[in-house]
């Protein structure tokens, strides 16, 4: 049994969770992820660890509620339990200090990609952060993204918030710029706008880092079920992700393998 | 109430049938096939054995059940003396009465079985657990007194099971670390309720926790602990994390929806309840025609778990012949009174699928057998011409694992075999002191049996190098 310590939305249907899990705390590096199974009978599912406290054995999770089992794990108040957590899990990040870095997210990838660019920054990197989502009210975590980061670009489909339109449009100005031409480029969220994203930076050849969000059910590589194509081959995003280098993801195979059960409830949303 | 038969009665008595739900019935629910044999049936079965000076039969079993001796007492009518007998040498028998291939294992070595059929062993095996687990007559061997010793076992499976009661017997405290959420491994996770009911693993685990053998579940060794932090806080380790990741059958199609891993079906359904328990929020898809590449354990409970959710038509594809099948035979047996198809030699080429990604049929190839490879067996080579497609929705893949890189990823110490799996000697004892492991992350995919034996050799090697640090 896992406590919930703290439990508050952001966004629309995107909430901040504070659990208690000591163990997870103390071995999590940015990057890794938790099963969650909330109560007998339910599902387990991947969540991104999006922050953690060693000292107060506390993991923070940002959770996109839409689907029945993420609607049960956000329903658990505080003072509540979740019934299983285990991880921390996949990899953890790539740090390195590569000089100036470009930290992009749309929806609630931005929850995902959070964790990566407090690391990056840690690492001394200069960190540019575009978050995108469709309105203002869909932009998550502005602020303590600018806590690290030298500047934060917003854009929102709608124009309510930042420039109007996709995060691709301010990630080719950066590129377009020698003076900001990132030397890495770091993207999570919806597969089209990693694609996007891939396909940018390809010509220039800049390095470029997705996190895969591929349906998991174990999580610890028993099952195949997470399998990913990465240059041709094979890979399971949960023991050898879930980061990948962008330009070697088939994204076509990601984005129809993640429609598999939308008939289920409701569509996916980072796909 | 000895049963004094002459050797030439115990040879009129024919090897009795296991009663099973019938078939079509079957094909539709859960339940466990086997029903089981009665206390008549049992002991009539029991007086076909000869108790043989020689014993051959114990030879064949890989860890030594004393079987003319709890076959003896079962036919004498003395289930408590049966009990003991069969427990001394086997902890968890109504497992292994269920899910050993006895045919190429006791059954094999028995002498009846030189002229006729063998004594159902594992039938009476089952039979002889199952009345002692509803009586729990857990053998009270007398505890020796706390060593003070701890010892950590990575992994839930019948080898860290095992090993961890045998070491609670021999007086060390004993933790268990599982990473998923529910314990016994493939037990609960891949072999499905029909064959094994998961209230005898239930059973088996909370005679374990009575015992004093603790476990922790959602605890992954390699991540949210590591092995050299066990090692500094135990005394010994044992790993027991089983095999791993699943093969891949390296074929167009492979990532079309509707194909799956056979891990990943049994693992929704078994450890989940896809499909089974209304409650459950695990989706899972559930094909009308399916067919199931490989001829082992997991091709075989991978059909019949389709049929029983709904598959109309559900079929072997198998490159081999039936007689190469590693599946157990009752099992084969059983999934074709199931109305199982056996597509016999013939190899998968491709999955074929619509334009919206889901899976139509198997391209197919058949093949006939050449000449013996290294292994002895014959090997299949394509016959020209002999390329069709199979109408299905779902496709499975139950060609294996290999090594799971978790744990041992994160110990570069640690000696791996080039396989992956890790390297042990006949104790167990691995490259690092103090390190033991056995089961299948050793062995590659192998039996419950072997599991269980490994557990028993790695608790008295433990034992003895606990004893020895004193
Ligand atoms: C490594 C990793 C990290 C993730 N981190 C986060 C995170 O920090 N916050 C967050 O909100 N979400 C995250 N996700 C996605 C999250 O796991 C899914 O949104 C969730 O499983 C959907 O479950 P549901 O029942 O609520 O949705 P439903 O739409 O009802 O799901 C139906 C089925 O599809 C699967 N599924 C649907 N969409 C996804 C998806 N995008 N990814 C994986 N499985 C999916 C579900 O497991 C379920 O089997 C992550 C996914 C991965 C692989
Ligand atoms: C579908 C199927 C059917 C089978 N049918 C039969 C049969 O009829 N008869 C037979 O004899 N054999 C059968 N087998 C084979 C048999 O189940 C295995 O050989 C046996 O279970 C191996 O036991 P084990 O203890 O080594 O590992 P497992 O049973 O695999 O257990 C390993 C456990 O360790 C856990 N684990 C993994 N990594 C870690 C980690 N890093 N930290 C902590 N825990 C971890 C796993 O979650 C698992 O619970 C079958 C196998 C399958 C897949
Ligand atoms: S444990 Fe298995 S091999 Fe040994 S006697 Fe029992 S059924 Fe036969
Ligand atoms: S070999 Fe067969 S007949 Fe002989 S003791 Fe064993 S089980 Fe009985
Ligand atoms: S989720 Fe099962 S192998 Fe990755």
């Amino acid at each position: 049994m896992f406590p919930v310590l703290h439990n508050e939305p952001l966004a629309p249907q995107l909430h901040r969770m504070v659990i208690r899990a000591p163990r997870i705390a103390a071995a999590r590096k940015a990057g890794q992820f938790v099963m969650v199974r909330a109560d007998q009978g339910e599902e387990r599912i991947p969540l991104t660890i999006g922050d953690a406290d060693a000292e107060q054995g506390t993991i923070t999770l940002y959770i996109q509620a839409n689907g029945s089992s993420t609607r049960r794990i956000v329903a658990t108040p505080a003072g509540g339990t979740l019934r299983d957590i285990a991880g921390p899990l996949g990899m953890a990040t790539e740090i390195e200090n590569w000089g100036r870095v470009a930290c992009v997210g749309g929806g609630v990838g931005t929850a995902v990609l959070y964790p990566m660019a407090k690391a990056l920054a840690a690492a001394g990197n200069n960190i540019t952060t575009v978050i995108g989502g469709r309105s203002d009210q869909y932009i998550i975590l502005a602020e303590e993204l600018a806590d690290f980061s030298d500047q934060v670009k917003i854009t929102t489909e709608d124009g309510s918030l930042g420039r109007q339109g996709f995060v691709t449009a301010e990630l080719e100005s950066l590129i377009a710029d020698p003076g900001t031409t990132p030397q890495a480029v770091f993207a999570v969220g919806p597969v089209p706008m990693m694609r996007a994203v891939a396909e940018q930076t390809r010509p220039h050849g800049i390095k470029t880092v997705v996190s895969l969000n591929p349906i998991m059910i174990d999580g610890t590589g028993m099952c195949g079920g997470c399998r990913v194509e990465v240059n041709g081959e094979p890979l399971f995003a949960c023991v050898d992700g879930p980061e990948f280098d962008g330009h070697a993801v088939n994204f076509s195979v990601l984005a129809d393998r993640l429609t598999m059960y939308e008939r289920h409830d409701g569509p996916c949303r980072l796909a | 109430m000895t049963t004094s038969l002459s050797n030439k009665e115990r040879l009129e008595i024919p090897r009795g049938k296991m009663p099973a739900q019938d078939p079509e019935k079957r094909s539709r629910n859960f339940r466990e096939v086997n029903l089981g044999l009665d206390l008549h049936a049992a002991r009539l079965e029991a007086q076909r054995c000869l108790d043989c000076r020689t014993r051959p039969c114990v030879d064949g079993c890989p860890v030594g059940v004393a079987i003319p001796e709890f076959i003896t007492a079962l036919a004498d009518g003395n289930l408590p003396t049966a009990a003991k007998a069969l427990q001394q040498h086997n902890a968890l028998p109504a497992i292994c009465g269920r899910v050993c291939p006895q045919e190429s294992q006791c059954e094999a070595r028995c002498v009846r079985a030189v002229k006729g059929k063998p004594v159902a062993i594992g039938h009476l095996e089952r039979f002889v657990a199952d009345w002692a687990l509803q009586r729990d007559v857990s053998d009270n061997a007398p505890r020796v007194p706390e060593s003070g010793k701890k010892v950590a076992v990575a992994g839930c499976g019948p080898a860290g099971l095992t090993v961890a009661g045998e070491l609670v017997r021999l007086g060390h405290e004993v933790t268990i670390f599982e990473a998923l959420h529910d314990t016994g491994g493939v037990l609960r996770y891949g072999i499905p309720e029909f064959r094994l009911p998961k209230r005898i693993i239930d059973i088996e685990v909370a005679r374990l926790t009575r015992q004093g053998v603790q476990i922790e579940c959602n605890v992954i060794i390699g991540k949210t602990l590591s092995l050299e932090q066990l090692r500094r806080d135990y005394d010994a380790v044992y790993i027991a994390n089983g095999a791993g990741l699943p093969m891949m059958l390296g074929i167009p199609g492979e990532n079309l929806k509707g194909v799956y891993a056979a891990n990943e079906y049994l693992t929704r359904v078994n450890l989940m309840g896809a499909g089974q328990n209304i409650e459950a929020t695990t989706p899972i898809i559930k094909g009308k025609k399916v067919a199931v590449i490989g001829g082992g354990n997991t091709a075989m409970d991978c059909v019949r778990t389709a049929r029983r959710l709904g598959a109309d038509k559900a079929l072997i594809v198998y490159r081999r012949g039936e007689t190469e099948m590693p599946a157990r035979i009752e099992e084969v047996h059983h999934a074709k009174e199931e109305g199982i198809e056996f597509v016999l030699l013939t190899s998968p080429l491709a999955v074929l699928g619509d334009e919206k990604g889901w899976v139509t049929a198997l391209r197919c190839q058949k093949m006939e057998l050449g000449d013996a490879d290294e292994s002895g067996r014959r090997r299949p080579m394509p016959v020209e011409g002999g390329e069709y497609d199979l109408e299905v929705d779902v496709v499975f893949n139950a060609l294996g694992t290999r090594a799971n890189p978790l744990l041992t990823a994160t110990a570069p110490d640690l000696k791996l075999n080039r396989w992956g799996n890790i390297e042990s000697d006949e104790n167990g004892a691995t490259s690092l002191p103090g390190v033991f492991a056995g089961g299948d992350i050793v062995r590659g995919g192998a039996t419950v049996i072997l599991a269980k034996g490994d557990g028993k050799q790695g608790a008295a090697a433990i034992d003895s190098y606990l004893r020895q640090k004193e």
